[in-house]
C-alpha cells in the first residue's frame, strides 16, 4: 500500500466507524511503517544512512488513523519524527529510502534527508527539523485554503514538546480567531527528548490548552487508530464547515530513544515495557482476530516491500556535486 | 595565563565542561539553563554528570522554549546572577533572536550604562554531521553585526576553556560558538582555571609566505593545510581571531604586512560573511601598501547545508581547498 502514490483511505463521509477492509489496510500500513523504520535504523547502523534518525516505532497508529481521515486534496505538515506520517500519507517507500540514503532519486533529491522529507506532489509540505516550525506555516496554509475557498484542510503534526514553544501559542490563537481549517495534531509520546510532559507543563492534558484560544480540544488514545481516525474526521468536518481549528492530542509512546545517541537515562525499562504491552499493531491485529500466522504473513509482505525499496535506493545515483548550487532560488 | 605546553590532553568537550564546572565551583551565581542539559547531559554531552554534581537548581532543564531560555538569561543576569544558557543547536537561536538582539544586546546602552547583562549563550554550530539544513548553520556573522554582543569562537580545547571562563566573567552578553566537529579533538589544557582575554587573537602558526586568517574549525583545517604546504616549502602563518567581536586586528594586520598576502577562511556563507569584515579591515589598514596579491576569501557556498554527504562536504571549505587556494596565492596566480 505504501508504494502506491496517494493511496490514503478516503474518509467515510460522516461515519466514524471503519469497515473491516479499511482496518486491515490500516494494519498493513502500520506494519509497513514499522518495517521501514527498523530497516532505516539498520541502514543507519551500517553507515548507509547518515546524520541523525528519529524513529516513531510504537506511534504508528496515530499516523495511520489521522491520514485515513483526510483526503488527497488536504495538506500535511510533519515533524522530525514523521516517517510514519509520510508513509501513511501515501508516499512511496522506495523514494523515501532513496532520500534517507541521500540519493538523487529521493523525494528531495538527497538534499533534505529524513528530517526534511516532503512529497510536495501529494500535498505533503514536509517534515521539519525545527520543533513547532510547522505550526505557523499551517496558519498560512489555512489562510490560503480560506481565500481559495476550497474544501481542503491542513493537518500539522507536532510533539508534546512543541506545545511549549511560542510558535504553538501564536499559531493556535491566530487559527482560532480566523476560523481557519487547521487540524493541530499533537503526538504526545510523553517525552520531548529527555523532558517528560509532567515536568514541562502544569496542565495535565495538552488538549486543555485549546480552551485558552477558544478552540475545541480533545485527547484520544493514540495507540488506537480508530480513535484517532474518529477525532480527525470530526475535526475535518468542523473545519470544512467553517467552524475553525481543532487541537487533538494523541497519547502514545516511542519505544526507541529520541535519536541514536540517546542513552535514555531519563526513563525506566519497566515504563518502556509497559507501553510495549499496549503495542498498536499487536492490539489491532488482535482486535481483528488475526491468527499469528496471518499476522506473520502480513509482516513478511511489508518486509518484502521495504527490501525492494532498499534495492531501489541502493541502485540509485548520488547527486552530482556540479549541481550543488541548484535549488536555492526559484 | 598558563601556556598550553606540557599539560595533560583533554577533548574540546571536556574543556568546555571543565570551564563550566570550575566557574560554578568558584561562583555561586553561575548556573546552567537549557534543553536536556540535566540527566541527559546535553545533546552533545557537554554537561554530562553536572546535574548529579550541582543539582536541579544550578543545572536547569527547560521545556523547548528558546525565547524564554534567552530571556531567562537576560532577566537573571540583570539582577545579579551569571547565567550560562545553552541553545541546543545554533540554528535555534533564531527562535530566541528577539531576546538576544533587541533585549540582551541593548539593555545596558538604553539604560544609560546603569545596568549590565553578564550572560553567556553557548551553542554548537557548523556542518559535517549530516544533520542537513536546519541543524548545520553557521550564523556567527549575524551576531557580530549587533553592537552590545560579544562573539567568541574557540578553535581548540585550550582556547575553549580559557575563553569560556573569560566569557562567564565578562559583564556583557557573550555568544559562545562551539563547533560540533571540534568536540572530539584533543589538545593540552591546564587543569587550573585560566582566562584568555576576549578580543585577543592568536598566532596559531608562524610563517612568512601567506597569512591565513581562520575561525573555529577552519583553524584546524588551515593547520593541516599548512603541514602539507610546508612540504613544498610554503610556510603559512595562521591567525585565529578567537573573539570575532570585539576584534583587535593588530596581529592580523602586522602579519599581512609581513607576508604581503592574506587568505581568509570561514565556514559561514561567503556573501556578507565575517570574511568580508576581515578583508575590509586589512585593506583599509596600513597593510594595504604591503599587499602583493588580492585578499582572498574561502567560505561556505551561498547555499543551505545539503544532507547528502558528498554535497555537504563540498558546501564548506576543506583542507584541500585551503591548500589549493593558498598555493595559488603564494605562486602569484591571482
Ligand atoms: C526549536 C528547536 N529546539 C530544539 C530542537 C531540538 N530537538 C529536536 S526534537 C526535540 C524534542 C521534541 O519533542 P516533541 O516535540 O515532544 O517531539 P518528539 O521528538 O517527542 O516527537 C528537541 C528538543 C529543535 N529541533 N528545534
Amino acid at each position: 500500500m505504501a508504494k502506491t502514490k496517494n493511496s490514503k483511505t478516503s474518509p467515510v463521509a460522516a461515519a466514524s466507524t471503519l469497515s473491516d477492509a479499511q482496518l486491515h489496510e490500516m494494519l498493513y500500513t502500520m506494519m509497513v511503517i514499522r518495517r521501514f523504520e527498523e530497516k532505516a535504523l539498520e541502514l543507519y547502523s551500517l553507515g548507509k544512512v547518515h546524520g541523525t534518525m528519529h524513529l516513531s516505532i510504537g506511534q504508528e497508529a496515530t499516523a495511520v488513523g489521522a491520514s485515513a481521515a483526510l483526503t488527497q486534496q488536504d495538506y500535511l505538515l510533519n515533524t522530525h519524527r514523521g516517517h510514519g506520517h509520510c508513509l501513511a500519507w501515501g508516499s512511496q517507500a522506495d523514494l523515501m529510502m532513496a532520500e534517507f540514503m541521500g540519493k538523487e532519486t529521493g523525494y528531495c533529491r538527497g538534499r533534505g534527508g529524513s528530517m526534511h522529507i516532503a512529497n510536495v506532489d501529494a500535498n505533503n509540505l514536509g517534515a521539519n527539523g525545527i520543533v513547532a516550525g510547522g505550526l505557523p506555516i499551517s496558519v498560512g496554509v489555512g489562510l490560503s485554503i480560506k481565500s481559495r475557498n476550497t474544501e481542503q484542510v491542513v493537518m500539522v503534526v507536532f510533539g508534546d514538546g512543541a506545545s511549549n514553544e511560542g510558535a504553538f501559542h501564536e499559531s493556535l490563537n491566530m487559527a482560532s480567531i480566523w476560523n481557519l481549517p487547521v487540524i493541530f495534531l499533537c503526538e504526545n509520546n510523553q517525552y520531548a527528548m529527555s523532558m517528560p510532559v509532567e515536568k514541562s507543563m502544569r496542565v495535565e492534558r495538552i488538549s486543555e490548552r485549546a480552551a485558552a484560544y477558544g478552540m475545541y480540544g480533545v485527547t484520544v488514545d493514540g495507540n488506537d487508530p480508530q480513535a484517532v481516525f474518529a477525532a480527525v474526521l470530526r475535526a475535518r468536518q468542523q473545519a470544512v464547515a467553517g467552524h475553525g481549528p481543532t487541537l487533538i492530542e494523541c497519547n502514545t509512546y516511542r519505544y526507541m530513544g529520541h535519536s541514536k545517541s540517546d542513552r535514555q537515562a531519563y526513563r525506566t525499562r519497566e515504563e518502556v515495557k509497559a507501553w510495549m504491552d499496549k503495542d498498536p499493531i499487536e492490539r489491532l491485529a488482535g482486535n481483528l482476530g488475526l491468527k499469528e500466522s496471518a499476522k506473520e504473513a502480513l509482516f513478511k509482505k511489508a518486509e518484502a516491500e521495504i527490501a525492494e525499496a532498499v534495492s531501489f535506493a541502493e541502485a540509485s545515483p548520488e547527486p552530482d556535486p556540479a549541481d550543488i548550487m541548484e535549488g536555492v532560488y526559484a | 595565563m598558563p601556556s598550553a605546553n606540557g599539560t595533560r590532553e583533554i577533548t574540546y568537550v571536556e574543556a568546555v565542561r571543565e570551564a563550566l564546572t570550575q566557574a560554578m565551583q568558584a561562583d555561586e551565581r553561575v548556573f546552567l539553563i537549557g534543553e536536556d542539559i540535566g540527566v541527559y547531559g546535553g545533546a552533545f554531552g557537554v554537561s554530562a554528570g553536572m546535574h548529579a554534581q550541582f543539582g536541579d537548581q544550578r543545572v536547569i532543564d527547560t521545556p523547548i522554549s528558546e525565547a524564554a531560555i534567552v530571556g531567562a538569561c537576560v532577566g537573571s543576569a540583570l539582577t545579579g546572577m551569571r547565567p550560562v544558557g545553552e541553545i541546543q543547536f545554533m540554528d535555534f537561536i533564531t527562535l530566541g533572536m528577539e531576546q538576544l538582539v533587541l533585549q540582551a544586546a541593548k539593555v545596558r546602552f538604553m539604560f544609560g550604562g546603569k545596568a549590565s547583562v553578564p550572560m553567556v549563550l553557548r551553542t554548537p554550530g557548523g556542518s559535517g554531521t549530516g544533520a542537513a539544513a536546519q541543524h548545520s548553520e553557521s550564523l556567527e556573522t549575524w551576531f557580530t553585526h549587533v553592537p552590545g554582543l560579544k562573539v567568541v569562537m574557540p578553535s581548540s580545547p585550550y582556547d575553549a576553556k580559557g575563553l569560556l571562563l573569560a566569557a562567564i566573567a565578562d559583564e556583557n552578553p557573550v555568544i559562545f560558538v562551539e563547533h560540533k566537529l571540534l568536540y572530539k579533538i584533543s589538545g593540552p589544557v591546564p587543569e587550573e582555571p585560566y582566562t584568555i582575554p576576549l578580543g585577543q587573537p592568536n598566532i596559531v602558526r608562524s610563517g612568512q609566505h601567506l597569512t591565513v586568517v581562520a575561525t573555529s574549525i577552519m583553524v584546524q583545517r588551515a593547520k593541516q593545510a599548512a603541514e602539507e604546504l610546508a612540504k613544498e616549502g610554503i610556510e603559512l602563518e595562521i591567525v585565529d581571531p578567537r573573539t570575532l567581536n570585539p576584534l583587535d586586528d593588530t596581529l592580523m594586520i602586522q602579519s599581512v604586512m609581513k607576508t604581503g598576502k592574506a587568505l581568509i577562511v570561514h565556514e559561514s556563507v561567503k556573501t556578507s560573511g565575517y570574511g568580508a569584515e576581515l578583508a575590509a579591515r586589512i585593506v583599509e589598514s596600513e597593510a594595504f601598501d604591503y599587499l602583493d596579491a588580492p585578499v582572498r576569501r574561502l567560505a561556505g557556498l551561498d547555499i543551505p547545508i545539503p544532507y547528502n554527504r558528498n554535497l555537504e562536504y563540498h558546501a564548506v571549505p576543506q583542507v584541500e581547498n585551503i591548500v589549493a587556494e593558498a598555493r595559488k596565492l603564494v605562486r602569484g596566480e591571482y
